[in-house]
């Protein structure tokens, strides 16, 4: 319990347990971003307006920014780059974001792709409220958000067409 | 915008949380879901020397229905409030507040206790709490007591705990059958933290008319509060346009010293909370039924 002093942390992340020491004071953003170097989590205003940092934790759509790592500590992570499949496929959510135009400078993307895939997972049969609920708390400052929700919603008909692929 | 250093502790226990609380001279926090004071900490408004995280204490999280009311442990999250058939059954009212909270991605870590004991004026929990007549039990070295929300919020950000108690649960009691609700809000942008709101609950009588209601504002003044001479203006009287308006210009009439800032004029706000009323009523009148034979 010293100040600035180390605390082990070990969390998984995307399936892969990891561990760091930490400062009581380091987010959960600054854990991912710094000691793992997963970088694909962007950092805006570090204080829970922007949405830039969302991860999925304990399958839950969580700002990382006002998450310490210490209250990290055993939790499930999933992050933008557990995503992409191990053989560098795309998740259908982000195949439907290339393929709708969903982002332009693609600093808000992480955030947004890891809100709707908790969403998603959580509820694959999400219609346009709820998609425009979980946007509303996430930021972008290109696109003027119609090719977001149109991407959004493309996603959502993708996973619910490989969810009802499962089921067979 | 990092957060100064800090000591941080996760107690296993309440008792060993409020050992921690028990230091005048350090300058402790509780952090319960972190996200307001995480914010205030990355601003630097708050700079505790000790950081206690209630996050680790087994059965501090739940909901059950106790002597009327539901109960909840304070780190209880806000989306486990949102997605409980109970709340949404027996406490509409509440149900509908939770999503006006931010957004999912808040809701999944903010918590009930968290709200109450931070206590913005703009907050929609302490609404709830004070139109529903709900209470908090703390818990501090020399034991524990029930507040009631009516003696809980005593002004911005200012709450009737102790530095060294800990809210451990808030008691909302169930709506009755047959209880009219209404909660309007309006806020600059989904999410956002109300400019004006109201909390309502309305009884009728067999004939139609007003028997019970109650009215608290809420975003306008330093804490929220109950309008009675509202109350008294519809008390008795058959619900209309024409009434729920005079309703609405006492509530308007009724306000001080209304906030100020640069989203919102005093004036406007104090005008919002007037014609918040008025619809409020409308959607409440709507709800309520006049069978008494339920309760
Ligand atoms: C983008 C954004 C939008 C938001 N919008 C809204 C909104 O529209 N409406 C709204 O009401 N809120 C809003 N919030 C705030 C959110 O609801 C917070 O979760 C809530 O205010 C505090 O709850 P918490 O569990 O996060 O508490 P924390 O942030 O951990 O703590 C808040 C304060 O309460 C104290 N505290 C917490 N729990 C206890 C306890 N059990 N005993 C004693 N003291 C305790 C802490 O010491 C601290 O001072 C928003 C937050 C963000 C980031
Ligand atoms: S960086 Fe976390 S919400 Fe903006
Ligand atoms: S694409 Fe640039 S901020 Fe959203």
């Amino acid at each position: 319990m010293t100040a600035g002093g180390g605390h082990q942390v070990r969390l998984r992340v995307n399936g892969v347990t990891r561990e760091a020491q930490v400062e009581p004071r380091a987010t959960l953003a600054e854990l991912l971003r710094t000691d793992l170097g997963l970088t694909g989590t962007h950092v805006g205003c570090e204080h829970g307006v922007c949405g830039v940092c969302t991860v999925v934790v304990d399958g839950r759509a969580t700002r990382s920014c006002l998450m310490l790592a210490v209250q990290a500590d055993g939790t499930e992570v999933t992050t933008v780059e557990g995503l992409t499949g191990v053989d560098g496929d795309l998740h259908p959510i982000q195949e439907a974001f290339a393929a709708e135009h969903g982002l332009q400078c693609g600093y808000c993307t992480p955030g947004i792709l890891m809100a709707l895939h908790a969403l998603l997972a959580e509820d694959p049969g999400a219609g346009e409220d709820e998609i425009r609920e979980v946007l509303g708390g996430q930021l972008c400052r290109c696109t003027g958000y119609q090719s977001i929700l149109r991407s959004a919603l493309c996603a959502a008909a993708d996973v619910r067409a490989a969810a009802a692929e499962g089921e067979r | 915008m990092k957060p100064a250093s800090f000591d941080y502790a996760a107690p296993g226990s309440v008792a060993e949380a409020v050992a921690l609380l028990d230091h005048p001279d350090r300058e402790t926090t509780v952090l319960a879901g972190g996200q307001s004071l995480l914010p205030m900490m990355a601003m630097r408004l708050a700079r505790p020397e000790l950081v206690v995280d209630l996050g680790r204490i087994p059965d501090l999280a739940g909901i059950s229905e106790r002597d009327g009311a539901l109960v909840f442990g304070a780190m209880t999250t806000k989306g486990a409030v949102e997605r409980s058939e109970l709340v949404r059954r027996r406490q509409p009212l509440l149900h509908a507040a939770t999503r006006l909270i931010g957004h999912p991605q808040i809701r999944s870590r903010g918590t009930v206790g968290g709200s109450m004991a931070h206590a913005d004026p703009a907050a929609e929990y302490p609404a709830v709490a004070l139109v529903t007549d709900g209470w908090m039990r703390a818990r501090g070295p020399r034991g524990e007591r029930t507040i009631p929300a009516a003696d809980f919020f005593v002004a911005a950000l200012t709450t009737a705990l102790a530095e060294d108690e800990l809210l451990v649960e808030v008691g909302i009691p169930v709506l009755p059958v047959g209880t009219g609700w209404a909660f309007t809000e309006l806020a600059r942008r989904h999410g956002d933290f109300a400019m004006a709101g109201t909390a309502l609950t309305v009884r009728l009588d067999p004939e139609g008319c007003f028997s019970d209601v109650r009215v608290v504002v809420f975003g306008v003044g330093s804490a929220p509060a109950r309008v009675t001479a509202a109350e008294e203006v519809l008390r008795g009287e058959r619900p209309g346009p024409a009434l729920h308006r005079r309703a609405g210009d006492v509530v308007r009439d009724a306000i001080r010293n209304p906030l100020a800032d640069i989203h919102a004029s005093g004036d406007y706000r104090r005008h919002l909370a007037g014609v918040l009323t008025e619809r409020g009523l409308a959607d409440g009148v709507a709800r309520a039924t006049t069978r008494t034979d339920v309760s």
